[in-house]
């Protein structure tokens, strides 16, 4: 379903006098197939919120080339309902104008259907596990778990092939990732959605995704079944997993 | 609308909103509530007080200060105001293209302000001025010249803001226009920086219109001008200082009401600094 293939990238650093650019991506090839829950797991500043935003189009590669279902996705219309994303700053992840109705509106409206909206929002919001009485709330009169709630609602609405989560649930405590990472493990397996789990947290990885992809300057180290974590073999991937048998 | 119910709310920002709009009113239709003609001199009652005929007196040469006060928002309020929108119009659209496009194009655009801004306002002004000669249309020329560029610079910035929050990266991510997500996501964002700025800069536009109308510079000799006038009242400021009174006044409170709009449009257009009205009560 999502094919990168040889993808490259690099960022400018735009001096005055000269510019000089600093390779981020290189040669990035993965797949991830209907319905399946990717990890992407790496240190801080190895490029896994980079290679995020290429996968949902905003950004494009020098080389390479991302496919869904065959469609490159840096055409507009072919992310239109395909591709969804849910952030780490719940804080500016839906805007401070729009109500929580407003913002899960979004995507539907984007996509012209012909069902009672009122009625979905309301279904929406009881799935992720707030009350419909939220619909008229402001985001900032939301808690951090609650925004995220809301931003996971809009993320399913249109029912998209996959969702990007970049540190979604990094920024919440504990006991509200654990209700979060169950939440949606359940909505995959009602919805058959695709999920890319970008996290540095790989006991989270573990917990939801099916595979795992071991990241590191720019490049994939490793992609690994997590059920066969243990026969990691890149020293990198070794020393991570050994930090969370520490743990 | 939301924004119109949340200023009705705040009592300040709904009246001054209300005082503005009746002064800009009865500007427009000064020929038809003034009492007398402004122009008209009547040397017999020159500097006479205020009489029922002559509500606010007459001035050096007789003329009905109420009057000449009427006609003189015209140009001390109306046209500053069409400046006001023409050169916040020039900016916002420039602002938008530098921090929506980025690249080349916000190279150009922000050198042009950098050296539009590297003039001081008086300083062009008066040049201008000089070259064009005298006359409250040159001086409004020289401001909406001078000024988009200080707007624009504002809008760019509050545009690269807000270009980078989250939720615009998602609307571009679910396939948004860039029209949309421009109309949906950063103006209205932004409108609230532009109001503000546009509305402190009307008073500061005005005061700045008075002081070059004082200096001689603005409009032409006897038609009607707050600054003008009080610059007429200067010269018998202690033996008639209630003469600057009026003028001083209608300035002062328009200047005011401005002000206290620019305050209570960020709130109104903010639900973050909106009070919620329910705890409250
Ligand atoms: N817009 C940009 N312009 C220039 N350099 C950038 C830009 N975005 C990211 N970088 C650089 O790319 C590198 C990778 O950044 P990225 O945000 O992808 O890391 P990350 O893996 O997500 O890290 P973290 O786990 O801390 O979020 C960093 O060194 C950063 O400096
Ligand atoms: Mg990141």
């Amino acid at each position: 379903m999502l094919k990168v293939d040889h993808v490259d990238k690099s960022y400018n650093n735009n001096g005055f006098f000269k510019s000089s650019s600093r390779k981020i991506l290189e040669d990035v090839s993965f797949e991830c197939s209907q319905g399946e829950c990717l990890g992407i797991i790496g240190e801080s500043g190895s490029g896994k919120s980079t290679l995020g935003r290429l996968l949902i189009g905003i950004e494009r590669p020098e080389r390479g080339s991302i496919m869904i279902n065959g469609e490159s996705i840096f055409k507009r219309k072919n992310r239109k309902s395909k591709i969804s994303v849910v952030f780490q700053d719940y804080r500016s992840s839906i805007n401070p104008f729009f109500t929580v109705e407003d913002a899960i509106l979004e995507p539907l409206r984007a996509i012209n259907i012909e069902e009672n909206l009122a009625v979905i929002i309301d279904k929406l919001l009881i799935q992720v596990g707030l009350s419909p009485s939220y619909k008229h709330k402001y985001p900032h009169e939301l808690s951090g778990g609650e925004a995220q709630r809301v931003c996971i609602a809009r993320a399913i609405s249109t029912e998209p092939s996959y969702i990007l989560f970049d540190e979604a649930i990094s920024s919440l405590d504990v006991s509200i990732q654990l209700q979060i990472l169950d939440l949606l493990k359940e909505l995959k397996n009602s919805y058959k959605m695709g999920y890319i789990f970008i996290t540095h947290d790989i006991q989270a990885a573990t917990y939801i995704c099916d595979r795992l992809l071991i990241f590191k300057d720019g490049r994939v180290q490793e992609t690994i079944p997590t059920k066969d974590l243990h026969l990691v073999e890149s020293p990198y991937a070794k020393k991570l997993l050994k930090n969370l048998i520490l743990f | 609308m939301r924004l119109i119910r949340n200023l009705v709310r705040d009592k300040l920002g709904i009246t001054s909103l209300l005082f503005l709009v009746l002064v800009m009113l009865m500007g427009v239709f000064a020929p038809i509530i003034a009492p007398h003609d402004p122009l008209a001199i009547n040397m017999p009652l020159r500097y006479a007080s205020p009489s029922w005929e002559h509500l606010l007196g007459n001035d050096h040469l007789g003329r009905d200060v109420l009057s000449r006060i009427l006609y003189g928002i015209r140009a001390s309020v109306l046209w500053i105001f069409l400046a006001l929108i023409i050169s916040v119009c020039i900016g916002t659209v420039m602002g938008f293209i530098a921090g929506y496009y980025r690249g080349i194009v916000d190279s150009i655009i922000m050198r042009i302000c950098d050296v539009m801004l590297s003039f001081p306002v008086y300083v062009i002004t008066i040049a201008i001025v000089g070259i064009l000669g005298v006359g409250l249309e040159n001086i409004l020329f020289a401001f909406v010249l001078m000024k988009w560029a200080w707007f624009a610079r504002i809008i760019r910035t509050s545009v690269l803001q807000y270009i980078e929050m989250e939720y615009v990266k998602y609307a571009r991510t679910i396939g948004l226009s860039h029209r949309s997500i421009i109309l949906r996501h950063i103006l209205p964002l932004t409108f609230s920086d532009i109001a503000v700025v546009a509305s402190s800069s009307m008073s500061s536009m005005i005061l700045q219109i008075s002081g070059l109308s004082f200096l001689g510079l603005g409009i032409k000799a006897p038609n009607a001008e707050w600054g003008m006038m009080l610059s007429e009242a200067r010269e018998v400021m202690f033996t008639r200082p209630e003469l600057m009174i009026a003028p001083g006044v209608a300035i002062i409170s328009v200047v005011i009401g401005f002000n206290f709009l620019s305050d209570s449009l960020q709130v109104a257009l903010n639900p973050e600094l909106r009070q919620p009205s329910k705890i409250i009560e």
